[in-house]
């Protein structure tokens, strides 16, 4: 069975921290979960209201919907170690993509 | 008046808080933040939520909270005990929560820079929504320890300070304190909202909580200095007693009232005056209560309306007295005309017993009131809150253009001075003193009219007896001296003569 990832990734406007925070996240994704994912981008500046929802502070956050548990990781996600831990990735990422349970 | 001609006047907003838009001068300055500053217990959120309360209740000016510390549904429940429906605000549009508490249960994980871009949309999405013209941040501390970098939550904050500005809000930060006396805030926060700074306090005095307001700046614009008691009261939220910013404008009447005892009014030149503060001190048992209640009984019959307020004896123990006197305070209750309030001291703070006393003389509407004992009330307080105390009292009292007569009792059975009397002497218009007199192995009474400010009075000490038709004054004590400082001294009537002799020959001179 394949568990499908569910990421949302919050972010304030189309700045060089978002532009960061997309790309280390990209490059994340594609190196350990290839196709097995779904990525939204939301911009809190245009839908305020599912920042209100979700009752996020910080920009950039990213929000790991699915599988659960439900975890937040807050930052442009420089720091692959810590998105690989938030994600429950194994820390290698040169590892096979890990998504079989 | 003295200020920049180039940089227009801040303007005030009335925060409508009961009491503090006195000692603010009108209010906080508006489209500005404003830090509210105070240790764990010092009302902080009460505060941050009744600003944006009284905004809806009285100014029709919608608000937003932005919570950093308890949950929402806390806030809404902890407030309805206020007297605010939060829920039906809410509802009508007219206060919107931003919730930034902690949530419990969830991990978060730091990975590389982050800002608080999504806070301030939030806030400023809230802010449109409902048009607010105010809001409350509460409080600083809490998103200090959310995010562990202090760096920036600071630098974030004070974007969204600017940003309330650009947007013509007014705000309420509230930030804690780890004491009463000491720097104004902890995390620094006061480095960007530095212009306007108030204190609360819920200090340890004598054994006895005292909380106090104390605004700090307001740059640019007028307050009031120093710290003002203030109080929570259910239903009504935090209530400032303004004392220096009481204003002494009491209009003094030349109209004369009669004390209910037609000796002591001769004695008075003509009874007390209308608007004026009597103070009736003597040992315990000297005829306070008597003279407190002659003062309702010649209200009374002249169609007055009384109000009593007795914190020593219970109401059975008070009319049964009166009776005694031939006083019957039950018809003249029946008739509306008198109100008696019996309460012990120890029920409530001074704080409470002042806005309940002044919330009973607004409803009763009384010609005259009097309160029986000051001293007892003392008990319960600092002396510089009961000092406090008794001047709001007085003002207050002055301002209903009505007479109102307090009790003292001193300590000691021969007279002396009471605490109550040193505190509060110089702000009664009148001072009657009662005292016991050793005479030959007999105990008399004794009574004079010590002060009587704007009139002539009678300087005698008179004695005086109580049968069950009330005070009947006498003649003067003619062969003791020393009475009042509670060391009666009899002199040889020879020896008076003498004395009295001495004077008339130099009048007769003249």
């Amino acid at each position: 069975m394949t568990s499908k990832f569910v990421l949302k990734l919050y972010v304030t406007g189309q700045t060089p921290r978002t532009e960061r925070a997309i790309q280390n996240l990209r490059r994340i994704c594609e190196q350990n979960l290839g196709s097995q994912y779904q990525l939204f981008v939301i911009d809190v500046l245009e839908q305020p209201h599912l920042a209100e929802q979700e009752r996020i502070l910080a920009t950039p956050t990213l929000i790991k919907e699915l599988p659960p548990p439900v975890r937040r990781i807050i930052g442009d996600l420089s720091d692959t170690l810590k998105v690989l831990q938030g994600l429950d990735l194994p820390v290698h990422p040169t590892g096979t993509g890990g998504t079989q349970e | 008046m003295t200020q920049n001609p180039r940089q227009p006047a801040i303007e005030k907003l009335p925060t409508g808080i009961n009491g503090f838009d006195l000692i603010a001068n009108g209010g906080i300055p508006a489209g500005r933040t404003t830090l509210v500053s105070g240790t764990a217990g010092s009302a902080k959120t009460v505060f941050a939520a009744q600003f944006l309360a009284e905004g809806i209740r009285k100014y029709g000016e919608p608000g937003v909270f932005v919570t950093f510390e308890e949950p929402p549904s806390d806030i809404r429940r902890n407030m309805e005990s206020l007297g605010w429906d939060i829920p039906t605000w809410e509802s009508e549009g007219r206060w919107a929560f931003v919730d930034a508490s902690p949530q419990p249960g969830e991990e978060v994980l730091f990975a590389g820079n982050y800002d608080l871009g999504a806070l301030l949309a939030r806030i400023e999405n809230a802010v449109r929504r409902i048009g607010a013209k105010r809001l409350s941040m509460d409080s600083l501390g809490a998103i200090f320890t959310q995010f562990a970098d202090s760096a920036v939550v600071r630098r974030e904050l004070f974007r969204v300070v600017s940003a309330l500005k650009r947007m013509g809000v007014t705000a309420i930060m509230t930030g804690e304190r780890t004491q009463e006396y000491g720097d104004i805030a902890r995390y620094g926060v006061e480095e960007f909202v530095a212009d306007n700074v108030i204190i609360l306090r819920n200090a340890l005095e004598d054994e006895k909580r005292r909380r106090t307001i104390e605004i700090l700046k307001f740059r640019g614009t007028s307050h009031q200095k120093g710290e003002f008691p203030f109080t929570i009261m259910s239903g009504e939220g935090m209530v400032v007693i303004p004392l220096s910013a009481i204003e002494l404008k009491q209009r003094s009447s030349d109209i004369r009232i009669t004390s209910g005892n037609p000796e002591l009014d001769r004695m008075c030149g003509g009874g007390f005056f209308r608007d004026s503060i009597i103070l009736v001190s003597g040992a315990t048992g000297t005829g306070k209560t008597l003279m407190t209640t002659e003062f309702m009984a010649g209200g009374v019959n002249r169609g007055e309306r009384c109000l009593l307020f007795a914190f020593e004896e219970s109401r059975e123990q008070l009319f049964r007295n009166a009776t005694g006197w031939g006083v019957d305070f039950e018809q003249m209750e029946r008739d509306g005309l008198l109100r008696v309030v019996c309460e012990y001291p120890e029920t409530a703070g001074l704080e409470d017993h002042l806005i309940d006393m002044k919330k009973l003389i607004q409803e009763f509407r009384p010609n005259r009131v009097a309160v029986d004992s000051l001293s007892a009330l003392e008990r319960v307080s600092t002396i510089r809150g009961f000092r406090e105390f008794v001047i709001s009292l007085t003002s207050f009292i002055k301002h209903q253009e009505i007479a109102g007569l307090f009790t003292a009792t001193t300590p000691s059975l021969m007279g002396g001075e009471s605490v109550t009397e040193t505190h509060i002497s110089t702000l009664t218009d009148s001072i009657i003193l009662l005292r016991y007199v050793e005479m030959f192995g007999e105990m008399r009474r004794g009574l004079t009219v010590l002060k009587m400010r704007g009139s002539m009075h009678d300087k005698d000490i008179r004695e005086f007896t109580i049968d069950n038709r009330g005070m009947h004054i006498g003649r003067p004590f003619r062969q003791v001296t020393g009475i009042l400082s509670g060391n009666p001294i009899h002199i040889a009537p020879g020896e008076i003569d003498r004395m009295n002799q001495l004077f008339n020959d130099e009048s007769e001179q003249t």
